[in-house]
């Protein structure tokens, strides 16, 4: 790619920051240069971004019907799954799972509260309360 | 306060980066394509059996620490790497090498940093990043994918320096200890030309090297009959992995390009390298091409084209064997 052909698209996604990209100067050699971003990557973020953005509001929703503990929220709005609050914790999923209901999580011992503080990076009485986003649930 | 003086450069990815502006710090004057060719970091490799984020893994370089450990092998350069059992022990380990007046290197989760816009906040464990001061609570940061240095606080720091999970950096910390007078680049450049190339065209399995690419094209062929919204995240996933985590460009291609180039240079313009620096440059732009075909049919309402998307990737695949062949031209000649 010539530098003159290096997207500058100001993504969002960057947010006002830069990469490096290698391209071609005139003379052909190879050189690092700044991008603003470029579309075609901007579109890949976003719906990544948008796919955790969608799990996380619809866990919001699901702990307001009181279907899931609050736990189950945090994990999506901190942008993990299952399996990575799993490696995170140690915990095994199943119980992880077990925690999602509202009547155990409800229940919980502070030793193991604090496990899953620990690996959110939040107090452990922030945990139990669902801490409430501009989302309208159907 | 402890703040030595340190030169930040910004640069496409992060570990190799980190090395080029660390021994650029201890005398030694490597480019980041140098470094990340001399490691022989480029690679191609797809493990759908490995889920990261619900997606199975793609990757466009070698594992990570491997372009620490690799230059440390290629270039007979000492490095230290130390890791912690807690991060009481990490914090003080670090303190007191920055109070040497050391610079190092280390290994954190790109989550944790508050420097990072939300927009770019994923949960990935293997991000690089130089620590060159401290003043009480602050740490200064030359991370290598930004344009200017940083600053960080100590709790976040500390967390992502102690992120849990899949690559987990337990605290790492390294930095060079030891470096040789003469560093015989030439026969290093030899070397890591014919790894990379040979393990590229030769890879006995076939989930990675140039089979890892015609795998994951077959791969794509198959998404047909998968949920819609999978199959785009799928697609959406192989670009982030090619151009979002700071490869330079076309998953590293680019790079490759500009380190073949560099090699050429130092062997006083030999064509055969000039000529595998284009056909790479080539490459890349055709992974680019591919990147932006997924884009598209991410955001049409129509129907993807799986088999157009395929087709490109088994092209592409074919059209970079062309470039290893070349590659080992050179070798041929030494």
């Amino acid at each position: 790619m010539d530098i003159k052909n290096v997207p500058q698209d100001d993504s969002s996604t960057y947010a006002k920051n830069k990469k490096a990209i290698y391209a071609k100067d005139e003379d052909g050699s190879l050189k690092v240069i700044g991008s603003s971003g470029w579309n075609v990557e901007e579109e890949v973020t976003k719906q990544a971004l948008d796919d955790l953005k969608q799990s996380a509001e619809d866990a919001y929703c699901k702990v307001k019907k009181g279907e899931k503990s609050t736990l189950y929220y945090y994990m999506f709005a901190l942008r993990m799954d299952l399996q990575l609050l799993s490696e995170i914790t140690g915990f095994f999923k199943w119980t992880i799972k077990r925690d999602f209901k509202p009547s155990i999580f409800e229940k919980i011992s502070d030793k193991r509260l604090s496990v899953y503080a620990e690996a959110m990076g939040k107090e452990n009485k922030d945990l139990k309360i669902l801490q409430e986003i501009n989302y309208e649930c159907n | 306060m402890n703040v030595t003086k340190f030169e930040h450069s910004h640069f496409a990815h992060c570990e190799s980066g980190v090395m080029s502006s660390l021994l650029r710090h201890y005398g030694v004057n490597l480019s980041e394509p140098m470094i990340f060719g001399l490691s022989s970091a480029l690679t191609f490799a797809y493990l759908p059996f490995i889920k990261i984020g619900g997606m199975p893994l793609v990757a466009y370089r070698s594992l990570p620490k491997s372009i620490i450990k690799n230059i440390q092998k290629n270039l007979k350069i000492k490095m230290k790497l130390e890791t912690f059992s807690n991060k009481e022990k990490g914090e003080q380990r670090l303190n007191q090498l920055l109070s040497e007046g050391k610079v190092v290197g280390a290994q954190t989760s790109v989550y944790w940093l508050p420097y990072f816009p939300p927009e770019m906040r994923f949960h990935f464990n293997a991000h690089n990043l130089v620590v060159y001061g401290r003043e009480k609570e602050t740490y200064f940061i030359s991370d290598p994918v930004f344009e200017n240095s940083v600053e960080c606080d100590k709790e976040s720091l500390l967390k992502a320096r102690f992120a849990k999970g899949m690559m987990a950096p337990k605290g790492l910390l390294y930095y060079p200890v030891d470096i040789p007078k003469d560093i015989d680049i030439k026969s290093a450049i030899v070397k890591s030309i014919t790894k990379t190339a040979k393990s590229m065209l030769k890879t006995p399995v076939p989930i990675s090297g140039l089979k890892g690419i015609r795998f994951l094209a077959k791969s794509i062929l198959k998404l047909e009959k998968k949920d819609k919204k999978y199959a785009k995240l799928f697609l959406g996933h192989i670009v982030r992995m090619q151009e979002e985590i700071g490869t330079g460009g076309a998953g590293f291609r680019y790079i490759y390009a500009s380190y073949l180039q560099e090699s050429s240079l130092l062997f006083d313009n030999d064509a055969i390298l000039e000529e595998s620096s284009n056909m790479m440059l080539e490459v890349g732009d055709k992974w680019r091409e591919f990147a932006l075909m997924i884009a598209k049919s991410i955001r049409s309402k129509k129907d993807i084209d799986f088999e157009a998307i395929s087709n490109k990737l088994i092209f592409i695949s074919t059209e970079e064997e062309k470039v290893y062949k070349k590659m080992l031209e050179f070798i041929g000649t030494k």
